[in-house]
C-alpha cells in the first residue's frame, strides 16, 4: 500500500484529503506543519508528499528544501497544494524542489487523478 | 466518503473558520500599530485557508471574497506598508466572510450580493495592476476547440540530466501521455554514457512522441506543466492527412503530370508499423484473469483423478467432465487473447471523412459519408494494414463512383452524393463494405479492355461480377481505374494484393446508375488460419486453405517441360508444376502417378503443387520461425498438430515467386525435353 504524508494546518483540509485518499486505497500519515512532517520520518517510507505552503512553524517551501536535502527523499514526489494561480508562485515552489502542484479548492476526483500522475 | 464523514469534516472546517477569522480580525487590529511578520503570517494564513476549504466543501460564495483579501495580505506579506483604508477594507471583508459562513451554517442563502461592494473596496485599496475577480475554481481542462481528427501532435521531449531532482519521472510522464493514446517514436540513446559513467539519477534519454490530433493542446501543456524549464520540449502539430490528400496534382492537370512519387509517400500507418506496444482496456485483461482462473480450477479437477487407483465409471465421468471443461475454457481463452489484440475499426474509419471533404471539394462534388459499425473490432495488425487499401477506395468512389451534382440530377439522384462504411462481424470474420450510390461500374468497357489485353479470353462468357472483380486483377490499365486523385500511380491490384496479404478477400458488386459497393473480408486474427493438411512421404505440411483453388490427380495430366520447369495444360490455362517434395528434399512415397496436384494460387496466378495425399482441414496456429530458428524461404511458420508434430505451414507466395525467378533465369527454350 503506497503511503502519502498530508502536511497541512487546517485541521478540515486534511481532514478532507486524508478521507479521500484513505477511500481510495491510500495509507495516509498526517502532520499539521513542516516541523511536524520532519519530526515524523524516521523510520517511515513515504511514497509522496501533499504539502501546504503556508503554515506556521516550518512553510511548505522550507520544507521542500529541506527533504530535498535528505537522501531518503531526495527523489520523492512532493505535491505543493496551493491557492496561488500565479505562475511566479508555482515557480518558486519548483525552484524550492516541489515535484509539482495541485491548485485548491479541488475536488476529490482531481486529487486522486493528480496522484496518480506521480504514483504509478 | 459518507455523509457523516463529511458533516464532521465540514463542522471542523467551519470552527477553523471562525477562529481563523477571530484571529485575522485581532492581527487586523494590531497591524496599524505593531505589525510583525508573525502576525501578518498568521493573517493570510487564515484567509488562505478559508479560500482553500470553501472549494474543497462546496461553499463557493466566499471563495471570490476570500481571493482579493488574500491577494491584499499577500502583497503586506511581501512587505507592502499596511494603509489604514486597506486594513478597513480588509477588516470588512473579515465581517463579510463571518456572516456569511454563518449563513452556510445555519444553512440560510448567503448575501453574495453584498460582496461585490467589500471585493471592489479591497481590490481599490490594493490598487494593483492585476485584474480582480474570482480565482480560477479548479485546473479544470481548458475546453480547447478539438484538432481534427486527421493530425496528430508530435512531441519531442528531452529531459535535461537534473529533471528526477524534482521528484519528476519521465516514465510517469510518458504514462501520462499514453493515457491520451500517446505512442512512442523514437527514443533518442545519443546522450547515453558508457555503463561506468552512467548516473542513475541523471536523465539521458529524449522521446519522439506521437499524440492523435484530437487530444486538446491543453492537456499535453498540463501534463508537461510540472518539468516546464527541466527539459527542452517541443509540441507541434504534424498533419499527415493533410499532406497526402494535398499531393495529388489538380484535377485538371493530365495524369500523366502527377508524379509518382511526390510528397511523403508513406501515410500515417506505414509509419505506425513499428509500434509494438498495445494498449489493451482493463475489462478485457479481467477477462482473460477469469480464464486462466477457469484453467486453474479445471486443472485442480483433472489432478485428482491423478493417482493409481483403477478409472471407475464415476472417475471416468469426472474425466470427461474435466475435459469437456478444459475444451470450453482453452476456446473461451483463445477468443480472449483474440480479443486482446483487437482495436476497433474507428480508428481507421477516422480518416476518412476528412479525405472525402478535401477531396469532394476539390473535385467540385458535394459527397456526404456515413459510417456503422465503426465499434467493430479487428486485430490490430490487420487494421494498421488496411488504412491504405480503404483510402484508395474511398478515393476511387469520390473520383469515379459519384457523378457532378448536374449529372446526379439529371438521372433523378439527389445532388449529394452518399459515401458508406460498414463493418460487422460474420464468422470469423470482418466484413468492411464501401459503398458508393454513383455511377456504377462501366462493365462493357471493363469487359473489352480486359480482353484488349488478354486478361480474359476473347469469347470468355462472365457475370456481371467477375466482370467487376476484373478492375482488381494485375495488369489492368489503371489509367482507367485510377485518376490523378485516386492515386499515384497505383492501381486497384495494390488494394487487392494487400488485402490478400491478410488473408483477406475482395469483391465488388456494382449495379449502373445506382453505384459501386466493395466489400472486404479479413481475418479476425492472423495468427490462426484454416489450412489443409498435406501429406509427403511421412511429413505432413499445411497449406493455407484461403489459396487453394482445386485438387485434381496428377496422372489425368500430361506434363511438359517449359524453360526450367515442368508445366501442365489445366482448361485454358498453362499451370507450371512443382515437386513439393524435390523442393523441401523429401521422396514421395507414391513413385508416379497415383500423387495429387493440388491447384494453388499467388497473386492472381496458379502453380500446381505435387503432393501425396490429402489430409483433414482445420484451424492451425502459427508459430514463428524466426523467433526459434530462423527465416526459412518458402515456409511461412510451423505449427504442432494434435498428435505433437510439428507441421511446417507452405508460404505459397514465397514458392509462386520463386518458381517464376526460375522460369526467367533459366533459357526459355521451350520444349526441350528433360526427365521430369
Amino acid at each position: 500500500m503506497r503511503t502519502i504524508m498530508v502536511v497541512d494546518d487546517s485541521n478540515s483540509m486534511r481532514g478532507l484529503i486524508k478521507v479521500t485518499l484513505t477511500d481510495a486505497g491510500y495509507k495516509v500519515v498526517e502532520a499539521t506543519d513542516g516541523q511536524h512532517a520532519l519530526d515524523q520520518l524516521t523510520g517511515l517510507k513515504i511514497d509522496l508528499f501533499l504539502c501546504d505552503v503556508n503554515m506556521p512553524r516550518l512553510d511548505g517551501l522550507s520544507l521542500v528544501k529541506r527533504l530535498r536535502a535528505q537522501i531518503a527523499t531526495k527523489f520523492s514526489p512532493i505535491l505543493m497544494l496551493t491557492t496561488e494561480v500565479d505562475p511566479e508562485k508555482k515557480k518558486i515552489a519548483k525552484d524550492a524542489g516541489a515535484t509539482g502542484w495541485l491548485v485548491k479548492p479541488f475536488d476529490p476526483g482531481q486529487l486522486l487523478a493528480t496522484i496518480k500522475r506521480v504514483l504509478v | 466518503m459518507n455523509d457523516a464523514t463529511f458533516t464532521a469534516l465540514l463542522a471542523t472546517f467551519f470552527e477553523e473558520s471562525f477562529e481563523g477569522l477571530d484571529r485575522a480580525e485581532a492581527g487586523l487590529l494590531q497591524l496599524d500599530t505593531a505589525g510583525s511578520p508573525e502576525i501578518i503570517g498568521d493573517l493570510f494564513r487564515a484567509i488562505h485557508s478559508i479560500k482553500g476549504g470553501s472549494g474543497a466543501f462546496g461553499i463557493d460564495e466566499v471563495t471570490g471574497l476570500a481571493h482579493v483579501m488574500e491577494n491584499l495580505l499577500d502583497d503586506i506579506r511581501s512587505g507592502r506598508a499596511c494603509t489604514a483604508e486597506m486594513s478597513a477594507a480588509l477588516l470588512s471583508g473579515v465581517d463579510h466572510l463571518r456572516r456569511s459562513l454563518d449563513a452556510r451554517q445555519a444553512r440560510r442563502p448567503v448575501d453574495t450580493a453584498g460582496h461585490a461592494p467589500v471585493i471592489a473596496r479591497i481590490v481599490a485599496a490594493r490598487g494593483a495592476p492585476s485584474a480582480p475577480g474570482a480565482p480560477k475554481p479548479a485546473p479544470a481542462p481548458v475546453a480547447a476547440p478539438a484538432a481534427p481528427a486527421a493530425e496528430t501532435w508530435r512531441i519531442r521531449f528531452a529531459p535535461h540530466a537534473h529533471l528526477m531532482r524534482s521528484g519528476n519521472d519521465p516514465v510517469r510522464i510518458l504514462d501520462h501521455l499514453a493515457s491520451f493514446g500517446a505512442s512512442v517514436e523514437t527514443v533518442d540513446r545519443s546522450k547515453l554514457p558508457p555503463l561506468g559513467e552512467l548516473d542513475p539519477t541523471a536523465c539521458y534519454l529524449a522521446w519522439e512522441l506521437r499524440v492523435p490530433g484530437t487530444v486538446a493542446r491543453a492537456d499535453l501543456d498540463d501534463a508537461f506543466a510540472w518539468v516546464e524549464g527541466e527539459c527542452d520540449l517541443v509540441i507541434e502539430r504534424d498533419a499527415d492527412i493533410v499532406v497526402e490528400v494535398e499531393e495529388a496534382s489538380p484535377v485538371s492537370a493530365p495524369a500523366a503530370l502527377a508524379p509518382a512519387a511526390a510528397g511523403p509517400p508513406a501515410p500515417a500507418v506505414e509509419r505506425r508499423e513499428g509500434i509494438s506496444t498495445l494498449r489493451v482496456g482493463v475489462d478485457k485483461i479481467d477477462l482473460l484473469m477469469n480464464m486462466v482462473g477457469e484453467l486453474v480450477i479445471t486443472q485442480s479437477m483433472l489432478g485428482e483423478l491423478e493417482d493409481d487407483r483403477p478409472l471407475d465409471a464415476d472417475r471416468v465421468a469426472r474425466l470427461r467432465e474435466g475435459l469437456g471443461l478444459l475444451a470450453r475454457t482453452t476456446r473461451a481463452l483463445q477468443e480472449s487473447v483474440v480479443r486482446l489484440r483487437s482495436t476497433p475499426v474507428s480508428t481507421v474509419f477516422a480518416r476518412l471523412p476528412r479525405i472525402v471533404h478535401d477531396v469532394g471539394r476539390r473535385l467540385g462534388k458535394d459527397i456526404a459519408i456515413t459510417i456503422s459499425g465503426e465499434s467493430t473490432e479487428l486485430d490490430r495488425t490487420v487494421l494498421e494494414k488496411l488504412g491504405d487499401p480503404l483510402v484508395h477506395l474511398v478515393r476511387n468512389s469520390i473520383d469515379h463512383g459519384i457523378e457532378d451534382a448536374e449529372t446526379r440530377l439529371a438521372a433523378g439522384k439527389p445532388a449529394q452524393g452518399t459515401i458508406s462504411l460498414h463493418a460487422e462481424h460474420r464468422g470469423s470474420a470482418v466484413v468492411i463494405g464501401i459503398s458508393d450510390d454513383g455511377r456504377g461500374l462501366d462493365l462493357p468497357k471493363i469487359l473489352a479492355k480486359a480482353k484488349a489485353k488478354g486478361l480474359v479470353a476473347a469469347d470468355a462468357e462472365l457475370t456481371p461480377d467477375e466482370i467487376a472483380a476484373l478492375i482488381f486483377a494485375p495488369g489492368f490499365s489503371t489509367a482507367e481505374v485510377v485518376s490523378e486523385v485516386s492515386g499515384r500511380g497505383v492501381g486497384m491490384d495494390v488494394v487487392m494484393r494487400h488485402i490478400k496479404e491478410l488473408r483477406g478477400e475482395v469483391s465488388v458488386t456494382s449495379e449502373p446508375g445506382k453505384g459501386t459497393r466493395t466489400l472486404l473480408s479479413l481475418p479476425l486474427t492472423l495468427a490462426i488460419i484454416d489450412g489443409q493438411l498435406v501429406r509427403l512421404a511421412d511429413q505432413a505440411y499445411v497449406v493455407p486453405l484461403l489459396a487453394i483453388r482445386e485438387t485434381v490427380e496428377l496422372r489425368q495430366f500430361k506434363q511438359r517441360r517449359f524453360g526450367a520447369h515442368a508445366v501442365i495444360r489445366l482448361r485454358d490455362e498453362i499451370v507450371p508444376v512443382v515437386d513439393l517434395g524435390a523442393l523441401l528434399g523429401i521422396e514421395g512415397d507414391h513413385a508416379g502417378d497415383d500423387r495429387l496436384l493440388m491447384i494453388v494460387e499467388a497473386e492472381g496466378q496458379p502453380m500446381g503443387l505435387i503432393v501425396d495425399e490429402l489430409l483433414a482441414q482445420q484451424q492451425v496456429v502459427i508459430k514463428s520461425l524466426e523467433t526459434n530458428f530462423g527465416k526459412v524461404d518458402g515456409l511461412a511458420g510451423a505449427t504442432i498438430l494434435g498428435d505433437g508434430r510439428v507441421a511446417f505451414i507452405l508460404d505459397i507466395a514465397a514458392l509462386h515467386r520463386d518458381v517464376r525467378r526460375q522460369g526467367r533465369s533459366a533459357s526459355p527454350d521451350a520444349g526441350t525435353d528433360q526427365a521430369a
